[in-house]
């Protein structure tokens, strides 16, 4: 244990340089985002993700936003275990309708201002499940959206890029 | 004569289908479909699947003393069939959800309550045309008594950034006097989607039944496909899904080693194992363009080669990761404080493990030696060399020993493709068959056998295709696994096990 911590200490950090943010979640985010709701939330965003349906695939990745690559928690933003503790809900999934009313409970359940993305081709279209009978297709129809990142399922990178736009201040 | 062989030698409606690959499938009576739940439940065979259409129902078998398998099929022209769960307790959700998709009705099945069907499709048994049975209105929990007893609801929103299931504990104190799952709440309709669908397309869906699974599931379909139209990919092609196969089980394996030992509140491990993780997806990224390596395997072969600098940059990850590997297996084995956790924690019986037939990590963790690769095989498993660990214990500590030992066999055999890697083509144009076809096919995925039975039409598009996520077989053992532990250690079995949600919703 105390090798491995020393190692840590002396190897060096793999966090790499943060990316631009994404110019397409910019313009998306242009009409959704309140610059004085930003104002009182500061650069600090508390997210909850809610997996409406996906395939995993997505929370895959959303999980490697904490690797030490891309040390998301760094940018003021961080996973919490509550929708009454977030800001921004991040939905993964075609909508499946067995989770429909768990996503709209979680989304009544978190306090404004709030904003949800839309992570992956299925929350962004529907993706290969859009006609489904199971499943309600693109988020936007259940809830509001201020922000697609889309991809399947969309890189650590492509993630970090789209949730940076939340931050930027030009955004609004 | 073998079991399987009375079953289909008897009483038949018609002898053993000619179109179907690789193992028989036989039309049987009723009585036969009894006589195969009565062997089940002795123990002499074992439920590969449980499966509808909507006018019959179809149960694929292994005879492990006889190393053969089988499919029988049983019509329900009255829309009814003989309960299997009855005598035999693996087969109830399955049965629970061919109620809910087809609108069969299992006879005398001591548990008839709906399973994906949560009442929110705006009709029921979507998969009959027309439907046959009510949508679900209500769902009962089974009834618990006992003094100073409480209920802990939790799901389907997880604290963690997991997919979706509703568990409903019963706790005395701490202790957890009993766990009851409710899934389906990712229920795509992947089934649905697929019938009708061009074979590619089709092989997309599969690809997203599980998408940890990608490859294997990928790889299943593909099988099935080239098995049911008798074709075999080019030779460059079953190498290097294996290697793809093998960098997908050392990714999930690695992750879960970090994210049990998290969930003891072990935190360090969760970031260096989150490195080797990333390390092999990045790999992945370079070697064939996609982290997850989706929709690299199609039928016929593969969609893209194995890029110029893929086998030089596997070389590297295995020099970095073998090392690292040991030293984080060396760490948590001199951890008391975690080993006191996952010690002796959410043990699994070896009768239940072999009564379910459990596949993967929780099957091999209790001494059931079964692994796809190895049995029924498939190529190239069947030239490079690998150990197949087992452990008797069954505990959580058990389940992590076993991915550890398995990580060290993937690496292994990443060096073995990479040394007799096979040149020339990819892909196998696909034929067109003149007549419907069928066919069985298995991949082993890091938590266990994929199974995937397939119908082809004349023009290659999907009659129907049914997909068997090894957690069908591993939820049930999960709700046992808990039974006396306390409350905070379900996180640990959880993860120890790590089921597909999305793999068994479908």
């Amino acid at each position: 244990m105390r090798k491995i911590l020393l190692e840590s200490l002396t190897r060096g950090a793999l966090t790499e340089t943060a990316p631009t943010p994404d110019d397409a979640a910019l313009a998306d985010l242009a009409n959704a985002v309140n610059r004085a709701a930003k104002r009182r939330l500061g650069r600090s965003l508390a997210i909850r993700e809610v997996d409406a349906g996906s395939c995993n695939g997505c929370e895959l990745e959303i999980h490697a936003l904490n690797n030490a690559f891309y040390d998301l928690e760094r940018f003021g933003l961080h996973f919490v275990a509550s929708p009454r503790h977030a800001d921004v809900l991040m939905v993964t999934g075609p909508v499946s309708k067995n989770m429909r009313e768990g996503l709209l409970r979680t989304y009544h359940a978190t306090p404004d201002p709030k904003w949800v993305v839309a992570v992956g081709d299925c929350a962004v279209t529907g993706g290969l499940f859009a006609n489904s009978y199971a499943c309600d297709g693109a988020l936007d129809t259940i809830v509001p959206v201020a922000l697609r990142i889309p991809g399947c399922p969309p890189t650590p990178l492509a993630l970090l890029r789209g949730l940076l736009a939340l931050l930027e201040p030009s955004a609004a | 004569m073998t079991i399987l062989a009375t079953l289909l030698g008897s009483p038949l409606l018609g002898s053993p289908l000619p179109a179907h690959a690789p193992w028989p499938r036989a039309e049987i009576t009723a009585a036969t479909w009894e006589a195969a739940t009565t062997h089940l439940a002795a123990g002499d065979l074992t439920l590969l699947s449980l499966w509808g259409e909507p006018e019959r129902v179809h149960m694929a078998l292994s005879e492990p003393a006889a190393a053969t398998i089988a499919i029988l099929t049983l019509p329900c022209p009255t829309g009814r069939f003989p309960s299997v769960g009855r005598l035999h307790p693996p087969a109830i959700r399955l049965e629970r959800t061919i109620q809910d998709l087809f609108g069969l009705t299992a006879d005398d099945a001591d548990d008839s309550r709906h399973w994906l069907d949560h009442g929110a499709w705006g009709r029921g048994t979507p998969l009959a045309t027309p439907p046959t049975r009510a949508p679900a209105h209500d769902y009962a929990f089974l009834p618990v008594h006992g003094d100073n007893l409480h209920e802990i609801p939790v799901g389907p929103v997880h604290a963690g950034i997991i997919e979706p299931g509703h568990f409903r504990f019963t706790a005395d104190g701490e202790t957890v006097v009993r766990l009851e799952q409710r899934l389906g709440y990712t229920h795509k309709g992947t089934e649905g989607l697929m019938q009708g669908a061009p074979l590619a397309h089709a092989a997309r869906l599969a690809g997203r039944v599980s998408g940890d699974a990608t490859v294997a599931y990928a790889s299943a379909f593909a099988r099935a496909a080239e098995t049911a139209l008798g074709i075999t990919p080019p030779p460059r092609a079953t190498w290097l899904r294996a290697l793809m196969a093998e960098l997908e089980r050392i990714a999930n394996h690695i992750g879960d080693f970090g994210a049990i030992c998290n969930d003891a509140s072990f935190a360090i491990m969760l970031a260096h194992t989150g490195i080797l993780r990333e390390r092999v997806l990045r790999t992945a990224m370079l070697c064939f363009g996609h982290r997850l390596m989706m929709d690299r395997v199609i039928p016929g072969g593969l969609a893209v080669d194995i890029s110029p600098d893929g086998p030089a940059a596997i070389r590297a990850l295995i020099a970095e990761f073998r090392p690292r590997l040991e030293q984080l297996a060396t760490l948590y084995d001199n951890t008391a404080s975690l080993l006191d956790r996952t010690v002796t924690t959410g043990i699994v019986k070896q009768d239940d493990v072999r009564r379910f037939g459990a596949g993967g990590h929780v099957g091999r963790a209790s001494g059931r030696d079964f692994d796809s690769r190895r049995w029924p095989g498939y190529a190239p498993y069947d030239t490079l060399r690998f150990d197949i660990p087992t452990l008797p214990e069954g505990d959580v500590n058990a389940r992590v020993w076993i991915r550890i030992k398995e990580i060290r066999a993937s690496l292994s055999m990443l060096e073995q493709i990479l040394d007799a890697l096979p040149p020339g083509p990819i892909a196998t144009p696909l034929p067109t068959p003149t007549a419907p076809t069928e066919a069985l096919a298995f991949a082993e995925s890091f938590r266990g056998e994929i199974l995937v039975w397939l119908s082809l039409n004349p023009d290659t598009s999907v009659a129907r295709c049914h997909l068997r996520d090894p957690s069908w077989f591993q939820w049930p053992l999960l709700e046992v696994a808990i039974d006396g532990n306390i409350v905070a250690d379900f996180p640990l079995c959880n993860k120890s096990f790590n089921c597909s949600y999305s793999g068994h919703d479908l």
